[in-house]
């Protein structure tokens, strides 16, 4: 292949050591069903890598839940369990306030163990929104991790409210009088840091270290960490599966999906592109946006570009 | 400590909603997660002062709604911690996708029920229409008569709910307002009678990284009627569980406890079926009209799940004639729950008795002693005049 795999303003040291700054332990192991090129369960892996073996997962219904567990078997080398599709946050905090107390009253080992609530957009941005902002609010010392595809892709590229605009999607088809998603996608990163956590970041699936950093940061945080991991579909996105990769970097690149994290109310951008693409190069090429024409794409342009401008003063602010 | 000594429990006038929070923390329970509800509220707000007097050890989480409440409890549960919960009426149908899933995952918490109608129209009132709607979903299900009744269940209901060879939730319900707001005398029993009868929980499979496992995995076309198999035979195979945990506390507390009670059964032509605080008024009745000759019997159902069908056939045959009290009408179903199971029991039995339904006290209507007395009527005249009925509604103002 004579295209570098890193094309965008990464320096050459990252492809070098990035094998060394990742832990080789895996926490999902293969043999699950994902489909060919989910980049959505790579990021799982790396979020797991971070938060090491002493960690329980409370995973939502979805494509990650269904590609690792199918009864008698699971992909998982962690405690892991699944209710239903609306209460991973409920119950991860259930599990935080059990080991707690087990803890407190030594029935269990006096080691600290991290939990891990995850789930989808769907499950997170719509179904799952006031358990989250329940558990949120209370408290618990947790991490909530969104592994955003932007559909609900495991019953069939249905339309969230994490869906972006103008996205053709089975339930917001594009059409003669539709331009497909109508609403702009609802921004999951502000609500959660609007309770006032110690811990809030973005993430992308194509920047594994940063995956594997902010993790580590939301491990740490006193109290509850939201992590929402912008997660490449292929299947859903209508991409080539080899692509999985560049569409998330370009998404970043774009400004289509910043990287950033609020530690303490205060935000702070992680990546800043050097030069800010156009929106049409994250567009291009991928089929659930082809049906868009020019002036629909700069009506995205000037939404990227004033949530970019707003995003960035509160940076400065801060 | 000798057994006389052992049943001197502490007598106490008490509110019967704090009389079953004074049980979860007698059980030593190590979570709780709930929701207000009328006419649950008490319940929760004396487990929520218990605890914040440092009296029980235990993380409340104070969920944002009933459908958290339960999915926190599994999250305890499965952590290994004890877990108990109280809920009623649209709360309880708001956990109603968790109902099941508690069940398939086998984890037993105990949840005391507020037994109340369900909207439209809204009614904070009494009646079965909660539990009836959650009859199906794999729960052990008992149903108290009393304040003493309703304490010492949520105590057994850890015993036997968490038993290895159980190991399911159990719904304790008691009815709202005339059960959970009446103070009622309660033989509170030692703390020391209730450990030796609860063990510390001590379950087999938990949430922890030292050994990790998987919990919740869904089931292809292949599997998934077994996994329903072997619930329907666990939850069958708890009976006999169920009987011992009752007999033990019998033991200790002098207080016996049997799925199907019966009162002034012997040589009764008619028994009177029903379920929960009512059967009380029901007794009443009987009392009246044995004393004018009349041969009537009460059977009252304490286990509604599993269905004590052997007990019920037995006791039910030996009358000519049953009538059924239901607190539920399931519309379209041509009679109550209870009418319902309570015919299906005895369709093949080669002696059977005429089987009469009738729904009463929807909504926090009352039903007296005297109701009891125009059931009974109405099945007389039924018979009399060879009329099958299916089921009637008393106390319906026309």
């Amino acid at each position: 292949m004579s295209q570098s795999p890193l094309p965008f303003n990464y320096p050459l040291s990252t492809e070098l050591y990035a094998p060394r700054l990742i832990p080789k332990d895996e926490f999902i192991v293969s043999g699950h069903r994902a489909c060919q090129g989910c980049a959505e369960v790579l990021a799982l892996r790396h979020a797991l890598k971070a938060l090491g073996p002493d960690t329980v997962v409370a995973m939502a219904t979805g494509c990650m839940e269904i590609i690792s567990s199918p009864l008698p078997t699971t992909a998982w080398a962690v405690p892991w369990i699944h209710v239903a599709f609306e209460n991973a946050a409920a119950v991860g905090s259930g599990i935080e306030a059990g080991l707690k107390i087990l803890r407190r009253k030594g029935r269990i080992p006096d080691k600290d163990v991290t939990v891990l609530a995850c789930a989808g957009d769907g499950g997170t941005a719509d179904i799952g929104l006031q358990a989250l902002s329940g558990a949120l609010e209370r408290g618990h010392k947790m991490i909530y991790m969104c592994v955003d595809n932007e559909a609900y892709m495991n019953t069939g590229i249905q339309r969230s409210s994490a869906t972006p605009f103008g996205a053709s999607t089975t339930t917001s088809p594009a059409g003669k009088v539709s331009i497909g998603q109508a609403t702009w996608k609802k921004n999951m990163a502000e609500i959660a840091a609007a309770h006032n956590i110690p811990y809030v970041a973005t993430a992308c699936s194509s920047y594994p270290l940063d995956i594997v950093e902010k993790m580590r940061k939301a491990k740490a945080a006193d109290g509850p960490a939201y992590v929402h991991c912008l997660s490449v579909c292929p299947t859903g996105w209508r991409i080539p599966t080899e692509q999985a990769i560049r569409y998330g970097r370009l998404a970043v690149e774009t400004c289509v999906f910043p990287l950033y994290e609020v530690v303490g109310g205060r935000y702070r951008i992680t990546y800043k592109p050097e030069k800010k693409r156009p929106i049409g190069d994250y567009l291009k090429g991928q089929g659930r946006f082809r049906h868009l024409d020019e002036a629909t794409i700069a009506k995205m342009q000037a939404r990227i570009d004033e949530e970019w401008e707003k995003l960035q003063a509160k940076a400065d602010r801060s | 400590m000798s057994a006389g000594a052992n049943k001197a429990g502490k007598r106490t006038g008490i509110e019967i909603s704090l009389a079953i929070s004074e049980a979860a923390k007698m059980a030593r329970v190590d979570a709780v997660a709930a929701y207000p509800i009328t006419p649950q509220t008490h319940v929760v707000e004396h487990l929520s002062e218990l605890v914040a007097s440092g009296e029980l050890d235990a993380e409340y989480i104070c969920v944002e709604s009933e459908h958290s409440a339960l999915s926190a409890c599994i999250g305890t549960q499965a952590a290994g911690a004890r877990t108990f919960t109280a809920t009623s009426a649209q709360g309880l149908e708001l956990m109603h996708e968790i109902l099941y899933i508690a069940a398939g995952m086998r984890m037993p918490i105990v949840m005391a029920v507020a037994n109340r109608a369900l909207s439209a129209p809204l009614s904070i009132w009494n009646d079965h229409s909660d539990v009836m709607a959650c009859r199906d979903t794999g729960w052990i299900q008992v149903f108290a008569e009393n304040g003493q009744d309703a304490f010492d269940q949520v105590i057994c209901a850890f015993r036997f709910g968490e038993d290895r060879r159980v190991q399911m939730p159990v719904m304790v319900n008691f009815d709202g307002f005339t059960l959970s707001h009446v103070v009622e005398s309660v033989e509170f029993p030692a703390q020391e009678l209730v450990d030796s009868y609860l063990p510390p929980y001590r379950p087999e499979n938990t949430l922890h990284p030292d050994r990790p496992l998987t919990l919740g995995a869904f089931a292809m076309p292949e599997i998934y009627t077994e996994t329903r198999m072997a619930h329907e035979a666990a939850l069958l195979a708890s009976r006999p569980v169920i009987d011992d945990a009752w007999a033990e506390w019998g033991k200790l507390t002098g207080r016996h406890y049997k799925a199907v009670e019966t009162y002034r059964t012997e040589g009764a032509e008619t028994l009177f079926v029903t379920m929960g605080g009512l059967s009380e008024n029901a007794m009443e009745h009987v009392d009246a009209a044995r004393e004018k000759g009349k041969k009537v019997g009460l059977v009252h159902i304490r286990l509604w799940r599993p269905f004590p069908i052997d007990e019920m056939r037995k006791v039910l045959c030996t009358a000519a004639h049953v009538v059924v009290m239901d607190r539920a009408l399931p519309p379209g179903a041509h009679g109550g729950p209870v009418f319902t199971e309570v015919k299906s029991a005895l369709y093949d039995q080669s002696r059977r008795p005429t089987v009469h339904g009738y729904i009463a006290g929807l909504g926090g209507r009352d039903v007296t002693p005297a109701d009891f007395g125009t059931m009974y009527d109405l099945a007389m005249a039924a018979v009399k005049e060879g009329k099958k009925e299916e089921f009637r509604m008393i106390g319906v103002r026309s």
